[in-house]
């Protein structure tokens, strides 16, 4: 017979329980029942923030589809556990469910601690740790303009970047000297304030909330013991978390002294039938707030199920997050609580970087850390802690900035089989290593084989550097080679072309390749030769280099037509030139759409009507939008101080500026920029590979971002800035990406991969570390200076629009091309239509 | 039987790229390089991509065959077989091409009764 196991909870643990227990082999042996008290069942609260930046609740969903149903664990959705009887073994549910159980596991997590000042439970007073909590707060942000956080940690950090993101004023308050008590010492408490300051956000510390009442300006006022008082209009308590242990204190299970159940090292309650996991449970006096240590007591009950022994015995506490996109990590004992513990800090004022390190009286052992503003050697410093590695002689050399050529950090190599890459899964390097001996050779494998790296994400970069050590070492050469006909990187191409003073494709080919080139070698080249030379694309040694869209300066579609897209320097467009384009569009029977560069695209040119169409364009006053081409694209802008109620600065001509400064430069792969007017981000800059946002004290540059297959949150650069020095870092940064970029590499992927990361680029380009910084900007005047309209110079050579025929022999048009008519506009005849449809035949 | 048919100067072709001709109502694509003196003659269809583009396609070597690539999803097609690379059961037509007092022509095959 089967026995009943209940599972009251389906949080994070809880579903990596249920999800555990279903994968093992004891999940036959139970009929398993959960309580789910929620209105949905797990989701990862880890990501709650990113619903914010667009993730729905099925994104944030940790249920994979069928998933209940497929196990047989039957699900009571939306209704809580609302007694034990431990007697008679039941459960019984608020809506009157009753389940009798053999085992029962607690994971009820959590609630946010609201401290019990009077007016906390006033209108917008909320807390920050469900979906229904982050709808409360967009609703209450819809009519504020000021939001606080009460609680300066983790969460409320996190919190606070919410309310900013929803376009709030935003302050934190603090009870404690300093924010992050709990994770970092005073020095990276300070730096964070300031970093946080500079982004806009008010901090107060040493601040005790004695009430809130009706405010005067706003909906409510807060008022301090030191007797300020702060007007708002959202208060979100994020002062902690306590346990939910209700439940367990009803049945008269052991519950610790400041709540938490009591569980010992295989996750018994004091009943034995009984479990509990996750944030409820109390091990050891603690309470573990992380998704980790919970996720561990879960394999621990599962395993007892299954009658093996594993012990749950603490769990690692260190972390490392972004916080409004200042990287902070804690390890270990970052306080220094151990005796005789000595202390390293490294502090750089000027790039606002704190490192602490905590080591052992004999300087042999790292004991804890703190890292505030870089936030890189965390990996390693964690193996140290973990590990019990041996520290160099100079323990202070693991956080000093790296001069290039010496060692960096400790290798992968360095790190014994045991240690402990992924802390979410529990996955040991060896457990990685035997994956990649088993044939999986790229991360994505090994995330699939071993889960690593799937939770948190934390454990990338290691999880990276450990397979291409094996890599290495099982003897795979990693080429870097472009392709078969240049044994060298795109970054050797351009240098070569550079310093050699390379002008076309043959010579270099002959000089430095072998063999005729392919689709690969030439279009990589030919686009290092415009950014570097800025040549006329279609000039005859260029020519053959050029992907087909380039060659004829038009997207092919799927039938062989072409997309014609004008540049609309930054989506600003008179109604004259909106009916020039509508008669075009009309004339040559072309199907229209407003794109997603907030330009218009006129669909199904034959090659053949190409330059007739960019002839009208042309005359009247339109340029090539370079639609087609590894180049910039559009400066996408919302309508700023001009129009709008809120616009700061006049984001449309800036837009438009800058649209019309980088148009034509050629890169190593597209670039997208946005501008807004304020921080409400109509134009959302901070998806783009350059974005720019107006502020109160100037223009706020933001670098690398990108939307597409993997979005990338672009991350700030620089803030305060006039409209020159703007600029200014623009064209550094953007030369400095075309030289040293891969083939086909976004910003985003270029800056991820870049030695030294973000601090590294500021460095180029504000301080200018490698003294470039003038060379930088020469490059870019030259590309400027040398700009020609491409469709212009093509219309005016009569030699060049000789390609421009579907056949050279013949004026017949190609008969595959076949259009039908659908909402009123034509399109490409699919396989179907072609055989049994009427074709509208288009001349 | 091959019946050669005269399509076009050499200079109406593009140096290391291709161009379209129409011969008995067949589309055929000419890729031209000067590096070795050869012209290249294939079916201007992509029987991936079913549409006329491979004339635009942009040319170079896999290994040392000459091949061209579809603008389209990027097969290969060998110049003077037709296989593809990626697929060798998928062959497009290959015509031998004659350079005569700077005229190209085109041999196709005379059609088996
Ligand atoms: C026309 C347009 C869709 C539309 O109807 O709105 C479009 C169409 C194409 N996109 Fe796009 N993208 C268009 C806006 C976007 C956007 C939105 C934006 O720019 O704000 C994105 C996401 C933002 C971004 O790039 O960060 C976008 C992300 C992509 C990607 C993915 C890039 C990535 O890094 O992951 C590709 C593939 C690629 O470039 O390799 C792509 C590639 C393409 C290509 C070139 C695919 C192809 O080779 O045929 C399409 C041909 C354009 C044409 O025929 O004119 N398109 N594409 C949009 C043209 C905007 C313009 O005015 O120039
Ligand atoms: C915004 C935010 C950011 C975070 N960021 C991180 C991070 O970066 N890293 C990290 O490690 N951790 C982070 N955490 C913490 C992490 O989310 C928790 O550690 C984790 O969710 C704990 O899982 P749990 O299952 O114990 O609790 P929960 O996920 O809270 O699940 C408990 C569930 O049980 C339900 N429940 C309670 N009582 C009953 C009952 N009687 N009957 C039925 N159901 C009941 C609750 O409604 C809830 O759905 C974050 C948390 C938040 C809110
Ligand atoms: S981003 Fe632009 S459009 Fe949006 S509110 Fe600001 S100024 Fe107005
Ligand atoms: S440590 Fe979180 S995914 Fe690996």
């Amino acid at each position: 017979m089967k026995q009943t196991l209940v599972v009251i909870g389906n949080g994070m643990v809880g579903q990596h329980f249920l999800a555990g227990l279903a994968a093992s082999t004891g999940k036959d042996q139970y009929d398993i029942v959960t309580f789910c008290e929620e209105p949905r069942p797990a989701y990862d609260r880890v990501h709650l923030s990113e619903f914010f930046s667009g993730k729905t609740a099925e994104d944030l969903s940790l249920i994979p589809e069928g998933f209940f149903a497929d196990n047989g664990i039957t699900l009571h959705l939306g209704d809580r556990a609302a007694t034990i009887d431990r007697e008679h073994k039941t459960v019984t549910s608020a809506k009157g469910v009753s389940i009798r159980y053999d085992k029962l596991v607690l994971a009820t997590g959590s609630y946010p601690f609201v401290p019990p000042v009077p007016g906390h439970d006033r209108k917008n007073c909320l807390v920050y740790r469900t979906i229904e909590d982050l709808e409360a707060m967009t609703a209450a942000a819809r009519t504020g303009k000021v939001g606080t956080v009460v609680g300066g940690g983790l969460l409320g950090l996190e919190a606070a970047k919410a309310l900013k993101d929803l376009g709030l004023d935003t302050h934190v308050v603090e009870f404690a000297p300093r924010l992050m008590a709990v994770q970092i010492d005073e020095g990276g408490g300070a730096m964070l304030r300031r970093k946080i300051e500079a982004l806009g956000v008010t901090v107060h510390t040493n601040k005790n909330t004695s009430q809130i009442i009706d405010g005067d300006t706003c909906v409510n006022k807060m008022c301090f013991a030191d007797g300020e008082e702060l007007e708002t209009d959202v208060v979100l308590f994020s002062a902690g978390i306590r346990p939910r242990d209700d439940i367990a204190k009803g049945c008269g299970l052991d519950i610790g002294q400041r709540g938490g159940i009591v569980i010992d090292n295989h996750c018994k309650t004091s009943d034995p039938d009984i479990y509990a996991i996750g944030e409820c449970a109390l091990w050891n006096g603690m309470i573990f707030g992380l998704v980790a240590p919970g996720y561990a007591m879960a394999r621990t009950v599962i395993a007892d199920l299954n009658g093996s022994e594993a012990l749950f015995t603490g769990a690692d506490m260190s972390t490392k997050l972004k916080l409004m996109g200042v990287d902070v990590a804690s390890i270990g004992d970052a306080h220094a609580r151990t005796q005789g513990a000595l202390i390293f800090t490294y502090q750089n004022g000027g790039s606002d970087v704190y490192k602490r390190l905590v080591v052992s009286e004999d300087k042999t052992r790292l004991l804890g850390a703190v890292l505030v503003g870089d936030a890189n050697e965390y990996g390693t410093l964690l193996q140290y802690c973990q590990n019990g590695i041996a520290l160099p002689e100079h323990p202070d050399s693991l956080i000093l900035p790296r001069n290039a050529g010496e060692a960096v950090g400790l290798g992968p190599d360095a790190l014994p089989a045991s240690a402990q890459i992924c802390s979410c899964y529990e996955v040991s390097k060896g457990a990685i290593c035997s994956a990649i001996e088993a044939g999986c050779t790229t991360v994505n494998a090994l995330k699939a084989e071993t889960k690593a790296g799937t939770g948190c994400g934390g454990c990338v970069p290691l999880l990276k550097s450990v397979l291409n050590c094996e890599l290495a070492k099982q003897g795979y050469e990693v080429n870097t080679d472009l392709c078969e006909h240049f044994a060298y990187t795109r970054q050797d191409l351009y240098n070569l072309i550079k310093v050699e003073g390379i002008k076309t494709f043959d010579a270099l080919l002959a000089k430095h390749g072998r063999g005729l080139g392919c689709e690969i070698c030439k279009p990589a080249v030919a686009s290092i030769l415009a950014s570097h030379w800025n040549d006329y694309i279609l000039k005859t040694e260029h020519v053959g280099l050029q992907d087909t869209n380039d060659t004829f300066l038009a997207n092919m579609q799927k039938d062989g037509t072409y997309s014609v897209v004008p540049r609309i320097p930054g989506g600003e467009i008179s109604p004259d030139m909106l009916i020039v384009l509508g008669q075009v569009g009309k004339k040559y029977n072309l199907y229209t759409k407003i794109t997603g560069g907030q330009r218009v695209d006129l669909f199904g040119a034959r090659l053949e009507e190409l330059p007739a169409i960019w002839k009208e364009l042309v005359d009247a006053g339109f340029e090539s939008g370079h639609a087609y081409g590894k180049s910039l694209r559009t400066v996408k802008s919302c309508v700023g101080s001009t129009w709008c109620r809120y616009g700061v600065d006049d984001s449309v001509g800036l837009a438009i500026a800058l649209e019309n400064r980088y148009k034509g430069l050629r890169s190593p792969h597209k670039i997208k920029f946005a501008v807004s007017g304020c921080t409400r981000e109509c134009a959302e800059a901070q998806g783009k590979d350059i974005g720019v946002i107006a502020t109160e004290n100037g223009w706020s540059l933001y670098v690398c971002g990108n939307g597409g297959m993997k979005p990338r949150h672009a991350d700030l650069f620089a803030t305060g800035l006039d409209k020159d020095t703007l600029i200014a870092y623009i064209d550094r940064v953007l030369i400095f990406y075309i030289r040293t970029a891969d083939r086909l590499q976004r910003t985003s992927v270029w800056l991820e991969n870049l030695a030294g990361g973000l601090d590294y680029l500021k460095a180029v380009v504000i301080d200018d570390k490698l003294g470039l910084c003038a060379e930088l900007e020469q490059q870019m005047s030259h590309v400027i200076d040398t700009y020609q309209c491409e469709w212009k110079t093509t219309l005016e050579d009569a030699d060049k629009l000789k390609r421009f025929r579907h056949f050279i022999n013949s004026d017949q048009t190609d008969d595959n091309i076949v259009f039908v008519e659908e909402r009123g506009q034509i399109r490409p005849a699919n396989p179907e239509e072609r055989r049994h449809f009427q074709l509208v035949e288009v001349a | 039987m091959t019946i050669w048919f005269d399509v076009c100067a050499v200079e109406d072709l593009q140096p290391n790229s291709g161009v379209c001709v129409l011969v008995q109502n067949q589309q055929i694509a000419l890729f031209y390089l000067p590096a070795t003196e050869s012209v290249y003659a294939v079916h201007n269809f992509d029987p991936f991509g079913l549409a006329n583009v491979l004339a635009r396609g942009l040319i170079g070597d896999i290994g040392g065959q000459p091949m061209v690539a579809s603008p389209l999803y990027k097969q290969h097609f060998h110049l003077t077989t037709g296989e593809c690379f990626e697929n060798s059961s998928v062959r497009i037509p290959a015509y031998p091409v004659r350079i005569d007092n700077a005229r190209v022509s085109v041999g196709i095959p005379e059609p088996s009764v």
